[in-house]
């Protein structure tokens, strides 16, 4: 049970795939203008990370190794992301019409978050069980989650304050996110795992 | 002696109401005019029930309340209503609004008015309604009407009843002093009050920086026989907040977007408490109200009884106003008041101050700096919202996050303003954002509205659309059935086939008729003869003879005869029909052309029957130029004058066809949508130049009469009532005249656009259809005259011509016959128009018959005498 | 060779399942319509003036939908685009052509006088905010009129005027604290050669 919150807080926390290992981060920049849209992302790209996580896993697990098929992981957890993300599209269409909307393209740009892919695969390099994928896949994602959602609440607040003109808009992004990463590093020794 | 709780934040102003304590409550000198704004209280603005130069009395009520959310206004002295119209009003924006002005007699005379006896009896609504009448309002600033905060209806179980006495902004005491000098009065409203509402328990919250009118309170309720309290609550800005109040003495909070009563608690001010005592003792209607003129610029600061309407110029002068000194002029308190620019603006039921501010006491504001998040605007706001990020979002217009930030919570105490360390104006921020968003709101209920106005009128002519066109739709089937129907009638029972058959029939018998006729003649001459002649053999060979002549006469006779008769008849049938089988078909093409362009129902069919009907007129002209052909060739032999007589019929059963085809034609026309628009059209000019007629007449009427009177020179009376009848109709023929002029033109581009067209070919029609009947005409007459030609040729006895009279008389037919045909042939070179010319031939041939039946006769007998003789 | 086979089948097989689930969702998750139309159009202003080039309010708010730019509606103004920039994600634009930014808010009026009474306005009116009869003088529902001016020109006498709305004691609006101090746009020296500085 501990080697489970272990992993969550390292996912979470000390190794965050966004401020610290720094994947995924397209859709940090993109979707983070708006808190509500933040959100909606958040939610998106927990699912499909932990989906995904799950399902690569079984591929690998029971159709690339009888196979002895391993090297073909990469192409095969693409398909698998792939359908997940069509999938959970098709969802966001139908329950949240404004958030496909807002969402755009990054929606199915979730394929290529590099995230989704490096979960996939740091879960074979790490020889996981299935519980683990999961909580691993589960964990990557909420800190994903925690990271946008911090970031774009305080790019809201930063949108409306008195900021001088050559740092407006992203350039304040891109500080703002440097500072954020540079908090987060002071995680690190928290757990290790 | 309760429990005081406390509120999150509050500051604490320098207080400055010593000033104005110092002398008790005076009266207010009466102005000579007042202006008694409609609107003085949030809700509908009253409406004026007196007019300008009515008399009213002191206490008459002068504005009727409009609805529930809205209280009456009453005179507040005697006077003259001088003026009812737009003056300065008590309003942040300095605009103006509509008052009542009283020039005021000085008599200060009361309308009869009195106590109510025991407000104890009346039931609750009744009281309720009394107080309403009375016009009272919330007097503690916002002017909520009172008699709808009483009026809780079932939602509601009140059990504490709260009295605002905190008066906790800086400068005003007007309150302070009201409980100083007339506590029992405010017991004796809450009395009324108590009575009302029933709560288990009253507490009235005073701040503790007025000790003499808590001293005064406490003195007041001893006597009380309900739970009542008077507590002291700390000093503290903004204290005197309804919602602080009540968490200060209740520690309830009084929710979000919700109102007191949600938890149980009703909060009334201490001076509409004491207009209420003056209502139910007195009768009084509020009509005054106590106002605190205060500040470094009047010397004798002072609270003045004042009557509603009195301009703030009256008031000012009564206190010593200096006028140097004065730099600002604040109804309301330092800090929710605001500043005014006229000294005319009246005092309303909710002003309870006046600051003439001199420069020390408020200074022009130093310029805003950058907010430096210090976080000071939080701490102090009673409220416990964020003034910082409401700044922040109000600034940038992002009101919904301010709205998310409950910006209206926001009671725009202006404690964060105060302590702002950068001098940021925020409640005016706040207030900016808040009347923005009600602004916006308001544009969202009328944008829906609008919308809402839009689709109904979208569906509204959709509907219109729809119902012509299945209008339409119907009128277009009910055609086609119709025309059907008509057909279906035509085909069947009276068939021109079976007439003609019929026809032929009874030639035939007629003919067989004739054919014993000539039979009872012979025998009758033969029987003559053979008693005459002796020599029995040779009259027998000869009675043999005659007999075998008689036998081919007759039979030649009986095959020829009737073949001649109809023959020429026929060709005559032939040639009209042939004729007319090309009108026919030159008008089937042209309806056709039209119909397809107007792409109307049934053009196939049209299609069809017209292809079929070119058919069978060239079946027919070939048929008839071989009989022709035929009878020029012909012979006395039987087969070929069988021949004639079928291809006669096959012609005839053509021109029927055509006959028919012509009639459905007709009718096809007459149904056709163009010809129909056609006749709206013409329709709608005509009564477009109906009105223009009348029009021009009535112009000419009117002109008419103008002369007559200027001629005539009636009475001056009656002169001016004449022009006085004539400007209105003038008005209607002007009116008349756009409207005929407009439907004129519309009528004359509809006919531009659609009739050209249509005129010419309707008209080509009626002139087809014209020629048609002519044609027929001529028809039945030359049929007249064959038949009575054939009449005058049957009763000849031309059973003895011999063979050579009959030919030569068949030659002559033959004549007869190559001129008819020459004749069809430049009729039917000159296709249809050429009536006359067909016409004369036809006449021409008429002619040639008779001569050739007079022939005949003459020629049968002197045959039979040759034959006999 | 086998291998190769092998792997083939394998993720043949593989895609064709995952192809499977996604054609079952496609049916199972079927959006019908397009619901965002209603939301662009309850943010215009519904004035049905059609100076976007669509025949009303909500034909306009479907091509957005569609993809139209956003900055076509004169009578919204930048608030109009800025809330729908707001609602749809998108870059806030300048309004097109060439109309004040924040246009005054007008009302038709009907100089009753002059009115002949030919309906013409009446079947005009995109709100039906105008009452009258044929023959009658007509006059405008100042409540209900949406300042569109499409009654205008259909006006044979041309008795139709479009006042401003006058601003009264009810409609009147706090204004904006004024930014007197220069200080708090010029944080920093390099805001000083900014255009927007100079202007206040």
């Amino acid at each position: 049970m501990s080697d489970f919150l272990l992993i969550l807080v390292s996912t979470v926390l000390v190794n965050n795939f966004v401020l610290v290992q720094f994947l995924g981060l397209c859709p940090f920049m993109g979707v983070s203008n708006k808190l509500e849209t933040a959100m909606g992302m958040s939610l998106a790209t927990t699912f499909v990370l932990t989906i995904s996580s799950v399902c690569s896993y079984l591929v690998h697990q029971y159709l690339l190794v009888p196979f002895s098929l391993t090297y073909m992981k990469t192409i095969s957890f693409i398909l698998v992301i792939a359908v997940v993300v069509q999938f959970t599209e098709m969802v966001v269409r139908k329950t949240s019409p404004m958030l496909h909307k807002v969402l755009g393209i990054f929606l199915p740009l979730i394929t290529t978050n590099c995230a989704v892919l490096g979960v996939a695969l740091l879960n074979i390099k790490k020889m996981n069980s299935f519980m683990e994928s999961i909580v691993f896949g589960f964990g990557a994602a909420v800190g994903f989650s925690m990271a946008l959602i911090l970031f774009s609440a305080i790019r809201e607040r930063v949108a409306v304050a008195d900021v001088p003109s050559p740092f407006k808009g992203a350039a304040i992004g891109m500080i703002t996110a440097g500072l954020m990463s540079l908090a987060f590093l002071g995680f690190s020794g928290l757990v290790k795992i | 002696m309760g429990k005081v709780f406390a509120f999150h934040g509050g500051i604490h102003p320098p207080e400055n109401k010593h000033q104005s304590t110092q002398l008790p409550i005076a009266k207010a000198p009466l102005s000579k005019v007042l202006h008694i704004p409609l609107q003085q209280h949030i809700g509908v603005a009253a409406k004026a029930c007196v007019e300008v130069g009515d008399k009213v009395l002191k206490g008459q009520c002068i504005g009727d309340a409009q609805g529930h959310l809205s209280v009456p206004i009453h005179a507040s002295s005697s006077g003259t209503v001088c003026a009812i119209g737009e003056h300065p009003v008590p309003h942040p924006s300095g605009m103006s609004g509509l008052c009542i002005s009283i020039e005021t007699d000085g008599e200060d005379r009361w309308i009869e008015h009195g106590a109510l006896e025991n407000f104890r009896a009346l039931s609750e609504l009744e009281l309720i309604d009394y107080i309403r009448d009375r016009g009272i309002a919330g007097m503690g600033g916002a002017g909520f009407p009172t008699a709808l905060k009483l009026q809780l209806g079932d939602k509601h179980i009140i059990n504490t009843l709260v009295i605002n006495a905190a008066e906790c902004e800086p400068y005003i005491t007007a309150d302070d002093l009201l409980m100083r000098e007339r506590s029992t009065q405010i017991v004796g409203g809450i009395d009324v009050l108590q009575h009302l509402i029933k709560p288990s328990h009253v507490i009235i919250g005073i701040e503790d920086n007025k000790p003499q009118a808590f001293r005064a309170l406490k003195a007041a309720i001893k006597d009380c026989a309900y739970n009542i309290d008077v507590i002291s609550v700390p000093t503290k800005y903004p204290s005197g907040g309804e919602k602080q109040l009540i968490q200060l003495l209740t520690n309830v909070e009084v929710p979000n977007g919700g109102i007191p009563a949600d938890v149980g608690i009703v909060c009334q001010n201490v001076g509409t408490v004491y207009a209420i005592y003056r209502a139910v003792s007195k009768g009084e209607s509020l009509i005054s109200r106590i106002v605190t003129v205060t500040g470094g610029g009047v010397n004798k600061p002072q609270n003045y009884e004042t009557l509603i309407g009195t301009p703030v110029s009256t008031l000012l002068q009564a206190a010593g106003e200096i006028q140097d000194r004065v730099s600002k002029l604040i109804i309301g308190g330092p800090m929710m008041g605001y500043s005014i620019t006229s000294i005319e603006i009246p005092l309303v039921k909710t002003t309870n101050c006046i600051v003439a501010a001199s420069v020390n006491e408020m200074p022009v504001a130093d310029p805003a700096q950058a907010c430096i998040r210090c976080g000071l605007c939080e701490q102090v706001c009673p409220a416990q919202l964020l003034p910082q990020q409401l700044h922040w979002f109000a600034k940038s217009q992002e009101y919904i996050k301010a709205q998310q930030h409950n910006l209206f919570d926001c009671i725009e105490c202006g404690a964060c303003s105060y302590v702002c360390p950068s001098n940021i104006p925020l409640v005016q921020y706040y207030r900016h954002a808040k009347t923005s968003i009600r602004e916006e709101q308001q544009e969202k209920r009328k944008s829906d509205l609008a919308r809402e106005r839009f689709e109904a009128k979208h569906k509204r002519e959709q509907r219109a659309i729809d119902e012509k066109a299945a209008k339409r739709k119907a009128r277009a089937e009910q055609a086609a059935i119709s025309q059907a129907a008509k057909k279906l009638s035509e085909n069947n029972p009276s068939s021109p086939v079976v007439d003609d058959e019929q026809q032929l029939k009874n030639q035939l018998n007629a003919a067989k008729l004739k054919l014993q006729q000539a039979q009872d003649h012979l025998t009758k001459l033969a029987s003559s003869h053979g008693s005459q002649v002796s020599d029995s053999a040779l009259a027998e060979r000869q009675v043999q003879h005659a007999k075998s002549n008689l036998a081919q006469i007759e039979k030649a006779v009986d095959d020829f005869k009737p073949q001649l008769a109809s023959a020429i008849v026929d060709v005559k049938k032939l040639k009209i029909g042939a004729a007319l089988a090309n009108t026919k078909l030159n008008k089937a093409q042209q309806a056709l052309k039209k119909a397809i362009e107007k792409s109307q129902p049934g053009v196939e069919q049209l299609q069809k029957t017209i292809t079929m009907l070119d058919q069978e007129a060239s079946n027919a002209s070939k048929l008839y130029q071989k009989a022709l052909r035929k009878n020029t060739q012909a012979e006395t032999d039987t087969t070929e004058v069988a021949e004639t007589k079928r291809l006669k019929i096959a012609v005839a059963i053509a021109l029927s066809k055509l006959k028919k085809a012509q009639v459905q034609f007709a009718n096809e026309e007459y149904s056709d949508a163009a010809s129909a628009t056609l006749f709206e059209l013409t329709k709608q000019l005509e009564k477009a130049e109906q009105p223009l007629a009348a029009l021009q007449k009535a112009t000419a009427e009117n002109a008419n009469s103008a002369t007559n009177k200027n001629s005539v020179q009636p009475p001056l009376k009656t002169r001016a009532r004449a022009t006085e009848t004539a400007s209105p109709d003038l008005k209607v023929l002007k009116t008349a005249a756009a409207i005929a002029r407009t439907k004129l033109k519309k009528a004359q581009d509809q006919l531009q656009t659609l009739a050209p067209e249509d005129q010419h070919n309707s008209s080509a029609v009626q002139n087809l259809l014209s020629e048609i009947k002519s044609l027929e005409e001529k028809v039945r007459l030359s049929q007249a005259s064959y038949v009575k030609a054939k009449e005058t040729s049957d009763f000849e006895p031309s059973v003895i011509e011999s063979a050579s009279v009959r030919r030569t008389h068949y030659n002559k037919i033959l004549a007869l016959h190559t001129k008819a045909m020459a004749a069809l042939a430049k009729a039917e070179a000159d296709n249809s128009p050429a009536v006359t010319k067909m016409r004369i031939s036809i006449d021409k041939l008429s002619g040639k018959l008779k001569a050739a039946t007079a022939a005949l006769s003459s020629d049968s007998i002197p045959t039979s005498n040759k034959d006999f003789t | 060779m086998n291998t190769i086979i092998i792997a083939v089948i394998v993720l043949f097989s593989l895609a064709i399942v995952f192809g499977l689930i996604l054609g079952f969702s496609a049916i199972k998750f079927q959006v019908v319509g397009n619901p965002i139309v209603d939301q662009i159009d309850s943010l215009l202003p519904q004035t049905q003036c059609g100076q976007c080039g669509h025949p009303g309010c909500r034909p306009y708010a479907e091509s957005i939908a569609n993809g139209e730019a956003i900055n076509k509606c004169p009578p919204g103004g930048q608030a109009t685009i800025e809330s729908l920039a707001n609602l749809l994600d998108l870059e806030i634009l300048e309004l097109d052509g060439d109309h004040d930014d924040n246009p005054i808010k007008t009302v038709a009026y009907i100089r009753e006088d002059e009115c002949i009474g030919c309906t013409k306005c009446i079947q005009a009116c995109p709100v039906d905010a105008i009452l009258g009869a044929a023959k009658q003088m007509h006059t405008v529902i100042v409540d209900e009129c949406t300042g569109c001016d499409l009654c205008v020109a259909p006006c044979p006498v041309d008795c139709i005027d479009m006042l401003p709305i006058a601003t009264t004691i009810n409609n009147w609006k706090w204004q904006a604290p004024k930014e007197h101090n220069k200080f708090q746009q010029q944080l920093i020296a390099t805001d000083k050669s900014q255009p927007v500085e100079q202007e206040s």
